[in-house]
């Protein structure tokens, strides 16, 4: 059999129409997401939502304006934890802020921030490297309720155990409780935190740059990219750093495989911090 | 043989792996002709299982990164908190996804998304293990005409993983450790 020739089922024909539907109508574009896991998504989605299959979902999708922001939840993951991968966070520390420190003032991005988890991981360690006062910290996602969720700065107790093991493994200056109060079962983390983050929707695939950054942390985003939309998103970084600025990644990611690769060098290899080049 | 033309091996497992593995990978040539993705749960020491078969095989064995093209010589395995799935392109993708059946990595989803890209081309392995990941995903491999192997319950360290691939693919070939491996080694060498 001719793998070339396999012809394509119904269900992919289906998943094309419905993406190409929710980019036309809402503006949401997750054509060129990673495939394999935006099918098992989708099929998640269409199981718990009720459809009999993709075609009813996009005429849903087409016809109503309520279905988008449920589906939205289903295709974007918000799975993240404070000082995810501590190692990432103390490289950070201990290698890229030695740098950071000698300019007067700060950018820093963090694309892809989910409910705040990573922000207030760095908006923390840098308060512990006495450099928060000096940063403008942007903070962007594309859904609508994470980012709320990110500005809220609340987080259910049972997950505070986990995040103040990690920020201890990051190499945390001061203890996880200074930053948070607790009421109701939740932890509410100090707004002086925030005092400098702007909080603003933008996508990766079909917005463009808006700042100068020193620093531009993206992590487990790519990762549900194709190579094309990756190579979009690296483009983006690299226009939006300045001279020999910084770039972290996830832990898996890499720019090994990347149309930009050449624009950056290795910075700390295990943790996936690249520096991008002169010129 | 019922697979015409094989393209890939994946291979799930849980308790017993190290075992069941140690079996298996250092059986593998260098040169083996496929590319073979395998998903282990297990609790703890996550990466020192790669460490610890490369160090035992002739054949690659390492932890692949997101969106690496598959090549075949080489044993990829899912890195521990991530999901691992194969795009139409056939390069690897992670997912940090919710767990599946409480496991992430989960067998069901790389075999699910194997038997799309590979169809008839896989051979998917379910060995030892105490819970039914992987059962959805061999009845998968198998709608897809992919061909599925099952380490004999009777003989596995732990019975509960295999049994259930049985049960919801009965189509599936039963072989001991050894079968398996038999088997394994005749792919490819037409
Ligand atoms: C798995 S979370 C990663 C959270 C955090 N960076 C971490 O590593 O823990 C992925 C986030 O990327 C966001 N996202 C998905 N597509 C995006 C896009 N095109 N532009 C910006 N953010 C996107 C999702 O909404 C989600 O909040």
């Amino acid at each position: 059999m001719s793998e070339a020739v396999r012809s394509e089922s119904v269900e992919d024909i289906e998943i094309q129409l419905l993406l190409e539907a929710l980019y036309r109508r809402y503006h949401y574009d997750f054509r060129h997401y990673a495939r394999a896991s935006i099918k098992r998504r989708l099929r998640q989605a269409l199981e718990q939502l009720g459809f009999k299959n993709f075609s009813a979902m996009q005429q849903a999708l087409l016809h109503g304006d309520t279905l988008v922001t449920r589906l939205l939840d289903y295709l974007t993951v918000q799975v993240s934890e404070m000082f995810r991968d501590p190692g990432y966070f103390r490289a950070v520390r201990e290698k890229v802020l030695p740098h950071l420190r000698t300019y007067p003032s700060l950018k820093l991005w963090i694309a892809g921030c989910s409910q705040g988890e990573e922000l207030y991981s760095f908006a923390i360690m840098l308060h512990e490297e006495g450099l928060l006062d000096r940063t403008l910290i942007y903070a962007t996602d594309i859904n609508p309720a994470a980012l709320e969720a990110a500005q809220a700065g609340v987080y259910a107790l049972d997950r505070l155990a986990a995040f103040t093991r990690n920020h201890q493994l990051a190499g945390g200056k001061s203890s996880l409780s200074d930053y948070y109060t607790t009421a109701y079962g939740r932890a509410v983390f100090d707004k002086a935190l925030r005092a400098q983050v702007v909080f603003s929707d933008h996508s990766l695939v079909t917005d463009a740059v808006f700042a100068e950054c020193q620093f531009v942390s993206c992590r487990n985003v790519m990762i549900y990219f194709d190579r094309q939309l990756q190579d979009r998103a690296v483009g983006l970084f690299r226009d939006s750093l300045s001279r020999r600025g910084f770039l972290g990644l996830g832990s898996k990611e890499t720019l090994r495989f990347s149309a930009h690769a050449d624009a950056f060098s290795e910075f700390v290899r295990e943790e996936k911090i690249y520096q991008r080049r002169d010129g | 043989m019922s697979e015409a033309d094989p393209r890939a091996v994946v291979i799930g497992a849980s308790a017993g792996a190290v075992q069941a593995l140690s079996e298996i990978l250092p059986r593998l040539p260098a040169d083996y002709p496929l590319p073979v993705l395998i998903v282990v749960h297990v609790p703890d020491s996550p990466s020192g299982l790669v460490t610890l078969f490369a160090s035992k095989s002739a054949v690659a064995v390492r932890e692949p990164e997101d969106k690496e093209p598959i090549v075949p010589a080489t044993v990829y395995v899912a890195p521990p908190g991530y999901h691992l799935l194969v795009e139409p392109d056939r390069s690897i993708a992670l997912s940090t996804d919710e767990p599946v059946l409480f496991s992430r990595p989960s067998i069901d989803v790389l075999f699910e998304s194997a038997a799309e890209s590979y169809g008839r081309g896989l051979v998917a392995v379910i060995l030892t293990g105490a819970n039914e990941d992987g059962a959805r995903g061999a009845a998968a491999v198998h709608a897809a005409g992919g061909t599925v192997l099952v380490e004999d319950p009777a003989h596995a360290y732990a019975a509960t993983m295999p049994s259930a691939a049985l049960l919801r693919c009965p189509d599936a070939i039963v072989l001991s450790l050894d079968g398996i491996v038999d088997h394994l080694l005749n792919l490819g060498t037409s």
